[in-house]
């Protein structure tokens, strides 16, 4: 699904490359952890997968495209494939809950009534039902966090791209967000995720590829975050939240989770209990053209 | 469904900078007004030299008495000379005069006594201070060259004189007061060009979240940047609409209703015309904002 053949990135000229000479598969329907300090390269992995960066060398293919000859016009198409979320949720703050979901299918041209449909099934299946009124600064973190996993996974993505989803959350609701990539995983959409949290990464027991300075220096499957210690020295074993760019990141203020996001989780175990369908996949001409450069590369390799 | 949400993203961001949008839509106003200007002044132009033009005629004036010109040394115009010269204009300018017409003293002293009934300044002029004349009326305007050529230095002819000669400062004057507005008009638009980049950066750098997550999700370019475009192009185009009324307003109201009033021997230029310059003013400000557009957008909202 996403394949990086001998990838480098150099930001600017004479600097370290953000990633060196790095090879890695993410095959279809895979959950990836992808761990290392802040500026180990993480960041850059997650922006060449949607092609907001280029390489400087290597190729990159995404569900069978090769993005380094993607032209621009495609790029649009490509990014329609793929989910992303974010440390900080970006959500728009002058628009309610279901406002900022709907935004996702109205900037690609979704007709009406097909928003009207999917958004209040994505909303209730992150566990926002009765939510879709409020605003972003009306609801705790973890809702915040369930609204933008929302927007990203109501167009149905192949992939799910998350930056630290986590890292502005308090451990339990950090647990109900993770539970809800997984079932995001489990209906076949392939999760790579950046990651700090320790906690999570041993929990779930997913493969883990472990980035240092922009290269791979592990990459294992059903395997543990590792040794704290090594990975973010600055910090030891103390939970961090990332600060990308700022070097250093800064302790996590351990708080107990917010009622919102408690009822939240509940609400999406109850509708995953309930048996609640994730919104349907629309087949578009991208995601069409996409299955068959899938179906293409199949039958190549 | 998507021209909604794409009008709504305009209004939105039309309202967000209504200050920018005003000062865009003033100085479109101002620099098209200018450019209008510009265009009725040459219709205006062009008017008087049709109308004038064609009313001018060539004088060729004969020798008077006491003229210190060469070929008037043998005093005032002979019979024959006259006949000579009426002679060589109906053969060897045949294809250029359409008509001619001799104009002697005592029509001269007709003409001015009608004119100047008091005398001239002063002074009671008689008769004999006339000169006699013909007055050619030229097929085209332009041949003024050929006659000169042909008909000066003979003898009994003291001086070829081309009317047009009297309306040159006059349109020489026009044209500069044109050519001052075009140049005026190119800096206010050059100006009108600034602002709206800075009205698009603006919006684009105040809804940057929104662009952001717009190209996250596969907004495709077009998407992303018409709302921006039409915004500068809809800023431009009320601009020019009201250099129009502008135009159309000075046009009623300074030329039809007063000008024309008091000078009524020329056609002046009308409302009629405001409306056929109107597609090139609303034409101009699109362009104008299209280029802009281009440029900032390029820089500000690339997928």
């Amino acid at each position: 699904m996403i394949r990086f053949e001998n990838v480098s990135k150099v930001y600017a000229r004479g600097a370290r490359p953000a990633l060196d000479d790095v090879s890695v598969d993410v095959e279809r329907g895979e959950f990836v952890f992808l761990v290392g300090a802040s500026g180990s390269g993480k960041s850059t992995f997650l922006r060449l997968v949607l092609r907001e960066e280029r390489p400087t060398g290597g190729r990159v293919y995404v569900a069978g495209r090769d993005l380094t000859r993607l032209s621009p016009w495609r790029v649009p198409g490509l990014r329609r494939g793929i989910g992303m979320v974010f440390q900080d949720f970006r959500l728009l703050p002058n628009k309610t809950v279901y406002e900022n979901v709907a935004f996702a299918l109205q900037v690609i041209g979704r007709p009406r009534h097909h928003i009207r449909t999917t958004v209040p099934e994505v909303l209730e299946w992150v566990g926002l039902d009765g939510k879709e009124k409020r605003r972003p600064h009306e609801l705790s973190g973890g809702e915040q966090q369930r609204v933008a996993i929302a927007r990203a996974f109501v167009n149905r993505p192949k992939i799910l791209l998350a930056d630290e989803p986590t890292g502005n959350l308090d451990p339990t609701t950090s647990q109900g967000i993770m539970r809800l990539l997984d079932r995001i995983n489990r209906t076949g959409t392939t999760v790579v995720m950046a990651t700090h949290d320790d906690e999570i990464v041993n929990e779930m027991r997913r493969r883990v590829v472990e980035l240092s300075t922009g290269r791979i220096v592990r990459d294992e499957v059903e395997a543990a975050y590792g040794r704290r210690e090594e990975i973010l020295p600055q910090v030891g074993p103390v939970a961090v939240l990332d600060a990308p760019g700022r070097g250093v990141p800064a302790r996590r203020i351990s708080v107990r989770p917010e009622p919102g996001d408690v009822a939240a989780e509940r609400a999406a175990e109850q509708a995953a209990a309930r048996g609640v369908d994730p919104p349907p996949v629309e087949v578009d001409e991208d995601s069409r053209e996409m299955s068959g450069a899938m179906a293409s590369r199949a039958e190549e390799a | 469904m998507r021209l909604q949400f794409i009008l709504g993203e305009v209004f939105r961001g039309l309202r967000r900078n209504a200050t920018m949008v005003v000062s865009v839509v003033l100085v479109t106003f101002v620099s098209l007004t200018f450019v209008g200007a510009a265009a009725l002044l040459q219709m205006q132009i062009d008017k008087l030299q049709g109308d004038w033009y064609d009313l001018v005629e060539v004088s060729v004036f004969l020798c008077p008495e006491g003229s210190t010109a060469s070929t008037c040394a043998g005093g005032e115009a002979t019979e024959e000379q006259i006949s000579t010269v009426e002679r060589t204009i109906s053969t060897e300018l045949d294809d250029v005069v359409s008509t001619v017409y001799f104009e002697s003293k005592e029509d001269a002293f007709e003409a001015f006594s009608a004119q100047y009934p008091d005398g001239y300044q002063g002074t009671q002029l008689t008769e004999e201070d006339m000169q006699a004349s013909f007055r050619l009326q030229l097929a085209d305007p332009e041949q003024y060259q050929v006659v000169d050529e042909v008909l000066s230095g003979r003898d009994g002819v003291e001086v070829v004189e081309d009317q047009r000669a009297i309306f040159e400062p006059l349109f020489l004057a026009l044209n500069r007061s044109s050519l001052v507005a075009v140049g005026l008009a190119v800096v206010m638009l050059v100006a009108a060009a600034l602002l709206i980049i800075t009205t698009i950066r603006l919006s684009a750098v105040s809804r940057q979240r929104e662009t952001g997550i717009m190209r996250l999700v596969g907004a495709s370019t077009l998407f992303v940047q018409l709302p921006f475009m039409l915004e500068g192009a809809l800023a431009a185009l009320l601009g020019a609409v009201l250099a129009v009324i502008g135009l159309w307003a000075a046009v009623q109201y300074l030329v039809i209703d007063w000008l024309a009033e008091s000078v009524d021997w020329v056609e002046h230029v009308t409302t009629a015309d405001v409306l056929t310059i109107a597609p090139l003013l609303l034409g101009l400000a699109v362009a104008v904002a299209a280029v802009s557009s281009a440029v900032t957008l390029h820089r500000y909202t690339r997928v």
